[in-house]
């Protein structure tokens, strides 16, 4: 049972960054309706920074599978002081490597949710960055 | 008593394995595996029969035609309708929406109601939430009691003359409920509606006889009822018929047709545009013949039986909330449940493993689960040929699942 190693369920049990943001430069919230999980991703950018815009604090809240979970939980420490540039450039594989396993095609949307509302909670502040 | 040994052995996927397991099937609310008869029926069809419908004069074509036609025959016997009373169509939710876009476009008007219940499919749901949109109709949603059984005074207190149309599962796919058709019919009746019934979990399962019931439309799946993917079947009244227009035009459905109009042809025919799967009919109709051969009460005996011992199994486990009905005599071969702690997902992933498929998610009832105040659960969904050796299977993967998510 290879997917449910243990650092995978520490981070389903133990999430990293598992809250709220006082003051998040955007945010996004993303439903998977067939399992019926929801996620929501904070996040606090700063745009002066010589790599540019920057995520210098990330949150995620939400319910769903381990996978799901331990894959925002890895993300967000992942990402966190990463040039935004760099985390929009991840790709949808690249989650597999985060979780250091090969994912069937029915958990793959479970593996990739965490980095579809991070990116789309990015592109949100794209106002924000030319600013 | 069902022969599971020898019902099995009809099951050419049960000789194959899942990660190195013999395999343990319960999603049969989803699909059902096919028995090598009704496999054989499809590939007797194409290498022997095989040719158009209604065109020929042709040995083939006639040959197709009879095929097709006592196909018919069959399943609507099988649902005790007239045999010009059976559509065939993809699945059920074909046949609902056949439905709605002819009956329930002509008949809809603005200010009406359409009278479904919480506990209805998608398919149940959403093609009425369309009609009612585009007609200015309002959409009404009977309740469940605590035990997952309909409301009927909810049911009833939304029952008004305002109603045109009650939509209603005959089993839910999620709590296994069996509604009681008869009395919704009789009720709907009293104030003018016409009824359908969602039959997807109903007919194979519990077994209907739409003449006793009295229902004006009846929707149902083949693929889940051993027939080949693709294949269904819709009970319209006669009644009903000839208050309909047709739904998609083209060949087939019509009797005349001039550069300006046509007319259209009576019978199952107008329903049936362009050429049907005929294969897929005449194994629709073997899988029919699969069950009359077993016996209907013996298949709902047996389904009964093992739904109450995968009840008794399930609730002696802590931490495990169980769905619907504790009653069988009102539930289908259906069980949903969740695990305090434990992602529905990640038990299928876990039951996976071992060999065991179930479902997880919402199973196509959003508005049932919001009902139930959970995101998802885990489905376990029974056929004639499940023993109590696969709940036991269940079981045990469920208590792994436990250990790993401790």
């Amino acid at each position: 049972m290879d997917l449910y190693r243990d650092f995978i369920l520490d981070h389903y049990e133990n999430p990293r960054n598992f809250g709220h943001l006082d003051h998040p430069t955007s945010v996004e919230t993303l439903f998977n309706s067939a399992c019926g999980d929801k996620l929501t991703i904070e996040v606090m950018i700063e745009t002066k920074k010589p790599a540019g815009a920057v995520i210098t604090d990330i949150r995620f809240t939400g319910q769903g599978c381990a996978i799901s979970q331990a894959a925002a939980s890895l993300l967000t420490e992942e990402v966190k002081g990463k040039a935004v540039s760099a985390v929009m450039a991840l790709p949808a594989g690249g989650m597999e490597k985060l979780l250091g396993t090969k994912l069937t095609a029915s958990r793959v949307r479970c593996a990739t949710l965490p980095l579809e509302a991070l990116q789309k909670a990015l592109v949100k502040t794209r106002g924000f960055r030319v600013r | 008593m069902l022969s599971v040994k020898a019902i099995r052995k009809d099951f050419p996927i049960f000789k194959r394995t899942i990660l190195g397991r013999p395999l343990v099937y319960l999603d049969n609310a989803a699909t059902s595996q096919r028995p090598k008869q009704v496999i054989a029926a499809v590939n007797d069809f194409y290498r022997r029969h095989n040719a158009n419908v209604h065109r020929g004069i042709h040995t083939l074509s006639e040959e197709a035609s009879n095929l097709y036609e006592e196909a018919r025959a069959t399943v609507a016997g099988f649902i005790n309708c007239g045999s010009d009373e059976l559509i065939f169509v993809r699945n059920t939710t074909e046949g609902i929406n056949l439905v709605v876009w002819t009956w329930g476009f002509d008949h809809v008007r603005s200010g009406d109601e359409i009278l479904v219940t919480v506990m209805e499919h998608h398919s149940n749901f959403v093609p009425w939430q369309q009609m009612a949109v585009r007609r200015g109709a309002v959409l009404r949603v009977a309740d469940i009691t605590e035990d997952g059984l309909l409301d009927m005074e909810d049911f009833k207190k939304k029952l008004s003359k305002k109603t045109k149309i009650v939509a209603v599962t005959h089993c839910s796919n999620v709590t296994g409920t069996i509604n009681p058709v008869s009395e919704i019919v009789r009720l709907a009746k009293r104030v003018g509606a016409v009824v359908l019934i969602d039959g997807a979990q109903g007919v194979q399962h519990i077994g209907i006889d739409v003449k006793v019931v009295g229902c004006d439309f009846l929707a149902f799946s083949g693929h889940k009822m051993l027939g080949p993917m693709g294949s269904g079947g819709l009970f319209i009244k006669r009644e009903r018929q000839e208050e309909m227009g047709p739904f998609l035009t083209g060949g087939g459905m019509i009797r005349e047709v001039y550069a300006t109009h046509f007319v259209w042809a009576e019978g199952p025919e107008k329903f049936e545009a362009g050429t049907p799967d005929v294969a897929g009919a005449v194994g629709l109709a073997e899988a029919v013949r699969y069950h009359t051969r077993l016996g209907m009460r013996y298949i709902r005996k047996h389904e009964s039986n093992i739904t109450a011992y995968a009840l008794e199994r399930l609730r002696d486990m802590k931490d495990m909330q169980i769905f619907g009905p504790s009653d069988v005599k009102v539930r289908g071969g259906v069980v949903s449940f969740t695990i305090k702690g434990i992602h529905p997902h990640d038990v299928a992933e876990v039951l996976n493993y071992r060999g065991v498929a179930v479902r997880s998610g919402t199973h196509c009832a959003m508005p049932l689960h919001d009902r139930f105040r959970v995101p998802a659960t885990t489905r376990a969904s029974f056929y004639l040929y499940n023993d109590k050796k696969d709940i036991d299977a269940l079981i045990s993967g469920l208590e792994q699942a436990k250990h790993i998510f401790r």
